[in-house]
């Protein structure tokens, strides 16, 4: 079979249309960041997630540790039940917190782990006991409605 | 009353008319697909196509996606700048880039820059009757013209999409960085950590292949079924252009609803 010049166009369009998809998985997308490949899974229930989706970070002291696996809806204790992957470099002791916060004002909302002071770790899959539940903004202000409105009753 | 009559029935024409080229499409799409063995075994003909529809578009693809990705590096930081979150620019960019403007635009182009010439040669083939000389050689036309310029399509698009997005993401950087000097680390870093691998780049690249499948169907079918006349084939690239920009359109809308469905 006998080359032609046909062949080293074709050729280099092949190659630069892979390296665009290599520019696109490794430096637009997170292929090359996504190296947990020893991850292990941590269980935690909410009262209400509020915004929380999959996908989602999961931090501990500002550093993102995990991504959100799951969340599905347990029919019998009426909790939200968020399934976490944790990076397998990282392990929580026994009494780790897990609540749902929002970073900024408006962003995302996002599990952060709380970490205790107990002697054993957390083993995978275990569930994580003390959690807090998202911050619902409806409810804030109509508590701080509602005692705005008693105290001026008293003040009558 | 042959008068009043005589609208309803070229509705009525037309209709069967549209009716039956749909169906010939379809048939003349298995039998493509029947006859593609040889566009694989007889290597050099699909890569002379490849040639012709993907290494002649780069400039076209390059270009426009530089300024696709210029366009949006300033409209989007110019919105951004009244929220104050100038950092996720990257997120901007890349996300639409790669989920539906990379796609989409290259599909467009690529009909219109490819798939015109496609269906310009089969017509022309067809009207000096090339077509049927290789069917008196027993040559099937479908197997030597035709499956190997819709096979260069296919494989030429989803390429072709990867570097219109690639370009535009540098596009974007190249304005947001360089020239208004959003912080360099900041727009990577919040680029990669949002976009993802399997949801966002791989559903555009399924996108562009699927659009690459439709866009070379219809180019290769309007050429072949064109009539062969002067007229006949120009009537024929337009029908391309049009309806592969259509296809391409409501196309995009079927798969972004099935891809993208709020799970983030």
């Amino acid at each position: 079979m006998n080359r032609s010049v046909l062949d080293f166009w074709v050729g280099i369009f092949v190659a630069i249309g892979i390296g665009a998809l290599l520019f696109l998985s490794l430096k637009v997308g997170n292929l090359s960041s996504a190296h947990m490949s020893e991850s292990y899974v941590l269980q935690a229930k909410f009262d209400n997630i509020g915004g929380l989706k999959v996908r989602g970070p999961v931090k501990s002291a500002g550093v993102v540790v995990g991504r959100i696996a799951d969340i599905s809806f347990d029919s019998k204790t009426y909790e939200a039940v968020v399934t976490m992957n944790i990076d397998g470099r990282y392990r929580f002791p026994k009494d780790t917190f897990a609540s749902i916060y929002t970073s900024g004002l408006l962003g995302e909302q996002y599990v952060g782990l709380d970490v205790g002071g107990d002697e054993k770790m957390l083993n995978p899959g275990d569930v994580i006991a003390k959690t807090q539940s998202a911050v619902v903004l409806e409810k804030l202000i109509s508590q701080l409605v509602f005692s705005k409105a008693s105290e001026g009753q008293q003040q009558k | 009353m042959p008068d009043l009559l005589s609208p309803i029935r070229r509705l009525g024409h037309a209709t069967t008319e549209r009716i039956w080229r749909l169906g010939f499409a379809t048939r003349f799409f298995f039998l493509l697909l029947l006859q593609s063995g040889a566009s694989f075994r007889r290597i050099h003909l699909t890569i002379r196509e490849i040639f012709v529809s993907g290494v002649l578009s780069l400039l076209i693809i390059t270009v426009s996606g530089l300024f696709v990705g210029l366009v949006l590096g300033l409209q989007g930081y110019e919105t951004l700048q009244r929220y104050g979150s100038t950092e996720a620019l990257g997120i901007l960019v890349s996300l639409s880039l790669t989920r539906e403007l990379g796609p989409v635009v290259a599909a467009l182009l690529f009909a219109s820059r490819a798939g015109s010439s496609v269906t310009a040669e089969i017509g022309l083939m067809k009207t000096t009757e090339q077509l049927k000389a290789m069917d008196m050689m027993a040559v099937d036309p479908i197997a030597r013209v035709v499956a190997p310029r819709f096979w260069g399509g296919v494989i030429s698009m989803p390429l072709l999409a990867a570097l219109f997005s690639a370009m535009g993401v540098l596009g974007g950087w190249l304005i947001g960085v360089v020239f208004i000097g959003v912080d360099d680390g900041a727009f990577w870093s919040q680029m990669q950590s949002s976009v993802d691998f399997r949801y966002d780049i791989l559903n555009g690249v399924i996108k562009s292949f699927v659009f690459g499948v439709a866009v070379s169907l219809i180019a290769v079918f309007e050429g072949y079924d064109s009539v062969p006349t002067a007229e006949g084939v120009s009537r024929a690239i337009t029908r391309t252009v049009v309806t592969s920009a259509l296809a391409i359109l409501a196309l995009d809308f079927v798969l972004t609803s099935f891809m993208f469905r709020g799970t983030s």
